[in-house]
């Protein structure tokens, strides 16, 4: 029996699985909403979808009745009717009701996720994370805080986060589509939003969801991604002790590190800050914050972190990001060079 | 193409087309020149698709990719789809109302003329240091940070070629509004009329926002000024509502003809009156009055604020309730009818559960919270593709089938044409109903490339099959068209047999003044009441008499082509090329010299004498 019941579970898990499957990724799609905004909005998608279903399925009935009923059998000429008010009625009366039925909800909605007046209480201890959109990066600076940091947002889950965006450059599109819909980063103001991560949807998604950057803005729109790593509020307060402990750049630990900084002090740092304290004006912060840079996901929103991988983007950033305003902004570096750079930046890392 | 074209000689022939000024050849040069940008549009969507197919592709690089998808969009709107709905309405509407012409015949022809040039030089940005890079919408900061000249082109070449629809609209207006039949009253008007006319009217409204937008993108980069410079105190989220307010009703612009198109088709091959004919015309109007109170819906996540998106957001559901409308008038009509299933049929058959599809979406995007998760994604890309090929390009293919014997005197092979139909409904739906769910799965719109490992393989390889069936029944179409202008078997009056409306009275395809008598038109549907009342033609309304006809003239042809000229020069003035003010002088005289010798020259056109229509009669119709 017992093994019974666990053929039983495992089956409707396989089954299950295979539902979830169409509907996408847990860390990207968004029909597998991870967090209160994404999931008001898939509550909106699945009751705009049964509506239009069951307009869908009326017109598909009547659609497949002439269809077949209708075929010309011999050469009489049918009777011309000029329409009926009756039916004109209902065919106008029936799609209003149900438009209202959609109107109220999506009404309603459209307050609640522009409801940002936490943000400007005064002593309020909302989180408030400045986005900063550029040719194919993201900065994300905690005010609060007093740190900054790129291409991989850290986040405290079960809370509502509080986001402002803007752009440095073009227009570009802030999107985690697991977590909730994109907002807009202007190049002329500021836009406003809020998202709450779930705790246990983003355990199912490896606590990592994937961002995009939805709005075209050049040959790297495609690979302008970033990551979403989301921690329990008790470690996201040590995440941010840990960050704010750096105040110098860091130590390196080896000779070749040792080196690595050295190159780095001459060709990197007049763009890249390793510092997470937020002096420099945003107009003059160039390039990503890699104070942290050991510790993230991806190197450079799209390859794997590793140290190869590094290494090829050091070489010929052009060819994994077109467009991208980090080349040629740098001599060619050597082999040796990008040994001791790689052992330098791999080592960046603020929690141990 | 027609005999008469061909007694010619070649030379005669095309010096003929270049200096027309008779809506039927008009109509076919816009089929000939919007045909040709349907295959150049097609080409790139093929190509996108290639790029697409598999993950991490390096078919095209990131920058062409932009500059293909770029001008897909641009193309298929502006230099394909529009001209081909220009076309039908050139060829149908003035036949339609019982009209011998447009109210400005040789302004018909400028507007062909001005269009033609403004996108044969918008592709020509192929050729010189590549093509616009902003996407159709060509956003202001994207745009005004694009390197090269492709953006100039663009704001260029579609202002050149805006001119031409603008006063081609302006002149439908006039023509519907002035030169009806005797009895043909506005509530007599065919829906093809009706829908030209209120499309005409959106042209109208719709085109100077966008003339706007681009004259102050151009002064941005060709001359130093700010409107979109964010830094100097510009505003880039302009841009947006300008572009919006045109290219919201743009899209109606593009659909309302469509409707038209199957609005003849299901009466026709029903052999039924259309159903709520008073109703679809107020739909129409409405549709066409709506359209232009819901452009921000394209600016849900703009930022512009919880109010702005739920007014806009109600607004657009509302214009669901019309359109439905007209759905349920035409299955109606065929409810009772007769149904027989010709090539147009099946088009228009086809069109009614895909154009439901887009619908059905558009409301679902209305919804403005949840409209967050679906903007700029593969579900938006879906939505707009069932919109736009299945309603615009289904009318169009459709329309082709349709008129074709109207406007050539053959008709195109069935069988072929059902072919054509079917390879296209399969490949058409294997392309974009799985984009409905890239897009839900996280899938943003216009990138080149995707990553594996996030779930988007499999859909985007059925995707780009399907382009492939899609450009398969393209190439049947061609294969047809090709065979039956060699066949050249030549058709009666009503080859459909069912014909309703006063075009399908006239020859196929019709002498070159139309009527020889204006018909007298006694109800909707004219030609379906004589031919119910036993007679073979329409009565006439006037004696037979004189007819007044306007004299060809090369000169819409020169006063385009000046622009065209005048553009390059103002393009490569921005590098401080030498030659470029002569160049942009030397055109705009081209221009302004030939609308002064227009102005000044009387042309009174010439009469058609009495004696020689009666001996056309003798002879039978020889146009």
């Amino acid at each position: 029996m017992k093994r019974l019941a666990k053929w039983r579970l495992l089956s409707i898990f396989a089954i299950l699985s295979l539902i979830l499957s169409g509907c996408g990724e847990p860390f990207l799609s968004t029909l597998r909403p991870a967090g209160e905004v994404a999931e008001i909005q898939y509550d909106l998608m699945k009751l705009s979808t049964l509506i239009m279903v069951g307009v869908i399925v009326v017109v598909m009935v009547i659609f497949f009745i002439v269809l077949f009923k209708f075929r010309r059998k011999d050469e009489k000429i049918p009777k011309q009717v000029e329409g009926s008010h009756k039916l004109e009625i209902i065919w106008t009366v029936i799609p209003i009701l149900l438009l209202l039925l959609l109107a109220v909800p999506t009404v309603s909605a459209t307050f609640k996720l522009a409801d940002v007046s936490p943000m400007d209480k005064k002593g309020s201890d909302a989180l408030v994370i400045n986005v900063r959109s550029n040719l194919y990066w993201w900065e994300f600076e905690y005010p609060g805080q007093g740190i900054v940091t790129g291409q991989d947002l850290v986040v405290p889950t079960d809370e509502k986060v509080y986001f402002n965006l803007i752009s440095s450059d073009v227009k570009h599109s802030f999107w985690v589509p697991a977590v909730g819909g994109k907002l807009d980063t202007n190049t002329e103001n500021v836009n406003k939003f809020w998202l709450e991560f779930d705790s246990k949807k983003a355990e199912e998604a490896g606590d990592l969801f994937y961002g995009k950057c939805a709005e075209l803005c050049g040959p790297s729109h495609a690979l302008m991604d970033f990551k979403v790593k989301t921690l329990s509020r008790d470690d996201f307060d040590n995440w941010v002790a840990d960050m704010k402990e750096v105040k110098e750049p860091a130590k390196a630990e080896t000779d070749l590190a040792q080196q690595g900084q050295d190159i780095f002090n001459q060709s990197c740092i007049s763009c890249h800050a390793v510092t997470p304290s937020n002096t420099t004006p945003p107009e003059a912060r160039f390039a990503p914050n890699l104070t942290n840079f050991g510790e993230r996901s991806r190197i450079a929103g799209v390859l794997d972190h590793n140290e190869d991988e590094l290494k090829n983007w050091l070489r010929t950033p052009e060819k994994y990001k077109p467009g991208n305003l980090m080349t040629d902004k740098y001599d060619p570096l050597t082999e040796d060079q990008l040994n001791a750079l790689t052992a330098y930046l791999m080592g960046l890392k603020v929690q141990e | 193409m027609s005999t008469y074209a061909q007694k010619k000689g070649f030379g005669a022939t095309i010096w003929d087309y270049l200096t027309t000024v008779d809506h039927k050849k008009i109509a076919i040069l816009y089929l000939i020149a919007g045909g040709l940008f349907f295959v150049v549009g097609g080409l790139e969507a093929v190509f996108i698709r290639i790029q697409l197919a598999v993950p991490n592709n390096d078919f095209v690089s990131a920058g062409l990719f932009n500059e293909i998808i770029t001008m897909h969009g641009t193309t298929m709107i502006f230099l394909a789809a529009m001209p081909l709905v220009f076309a039908f309405m050139n060829a149908v509407m003035p036949l339609q109302i019982g009209a011998r012409d447009v109210a400005f015949p040789f302004v018909n022809a400028l507007g062909f003329w001005l269009f033609f040039f403004g996108g044969v030089f918008l592709n020509l940005s192929w050729f010189f240091d590549g093509a616009p890079d902003a996407g159709w919408t060509s956003y202001a900061s994207l745009a005004m940070a694009s390197k090269g000249h492709g953006v100039d082109f663009y704001v260029l070449g579609l202002q050149i070629s805006g001119l031409g629809t603008l006063i081609g609209g302006i002149n439908f207006l006039v023509t519907i509004i002035n030169m009806r039949a005797p009895g043909m009253t506005y509530m007599r008007m065919p829906l093809f009329t009706w829908t030209t006319f209120v499309t005409s009217a959106l042209i109208l409204f719709a085109f100077p926002p966008l003339t706007v937008g681009l004259v102050l993108m151009m002064f941005d980069r060709m001359f130093g000024s700010n409107f979109f410079v964010t830094t100097m105190g510009g505003n880039t989220v302009i841009w947006e509502h300008l572009f919006w307010i045109f290219g919201h009703p743009e899209v109606y612009i593009l659909i309302l003809p469509a409707f038209g198109i199957f609005s003849e088709i299901f009466p026709i091959f029903s052999r039924k009156r259309l159903f709520g004919y008073s109703s679809m015309v107020f739909a129409t109007v409405l549709i066409g009055f709506l359209g232009f109170m819901v452009w921000a819906h394209h600016m849900f996540t703009t930022g512009l604020g919880p109010v702005a998106n739920a007014i806009f957001a109600v607004a657009t559901m509302a214009i669901g309730v019309p359109t439905g409308i007209k759905i349920f008038n035409w299955l109606l009509t065929i409810w009772g009818g007769s149904v027989k299933f010709t090539t147009p049929m099946h088009w228009a058959l086809a069109f009614i559960p895909s154009f439901l599809a887009g619908g059905v979406t558009g409301v679902m995007l209305a919804a403005a919270a949840a409209d967050y998760q679906y903007h700029d994604t593969y579900f938006v890309v879906a939505h707009f593709h069932y919109v736009i090929v299945g309603g615009v390009v289904f009318a169009i293919f459709a329309g082709t089938h349709l008129y074709w014997p109207k406007m050539f005197g053959t008709m195109l092979s069935e069988t072929l044409g059902k072919i054509t139909f079917w390879l296209f409904f399969i490949g058409f739906h294997m392309t974009f109903f799985i984009q409905h769910f890239l897009g839900l799965w996280g899938m943003p719109r216009r990138v080149f490339t995707y990553l594996p490992g996030q779930g988007f393989e499999t859909s985007n390889l059925i995707s780009s099959i399907g382009a492939a069936f899609m450009s398969l029944a393209v190439i049947v179409l061609l294969y047809n068209i090709i065979m039956t202008s060699v066949k050249n078997v030549k058709v009666g009056n009503d080859p459909w047999g069912d014909g309703r409306t006063l075009e399908w009275s006239l020859p196929s395809p019709p002498p070159f003044y139309n009527f020889k008598q204006l018909p007298l038109v006694r109800g909707l549907d004219a030609y379906w009441l004589e031919k119910m009342d036993g007679k073979k033609g329409m009565t006439p309304a006037e004696p037979l008499g004189d007819i007044h006809m306007p004299n060809s003239s090369i000169l819409p042809f020169v006063i385009a082509f000046g622009l065209f000229v005048a553009a390059f020069g103002a393009l490569f003035n921005m590098d401080d090329k030498a030659w470029s003010v002569p160049v942009l002088i030397i055109g705009l005289l081209i221009t302004f010299g030939a609308m002064f010798l227009r102005s000044v020259k009387d042309d009174h056109g010439f009469h058609i004498h009495k004696e020689e229509l009666i001996d056309d009669e003798d002879k039978g119709v020889k146009a």
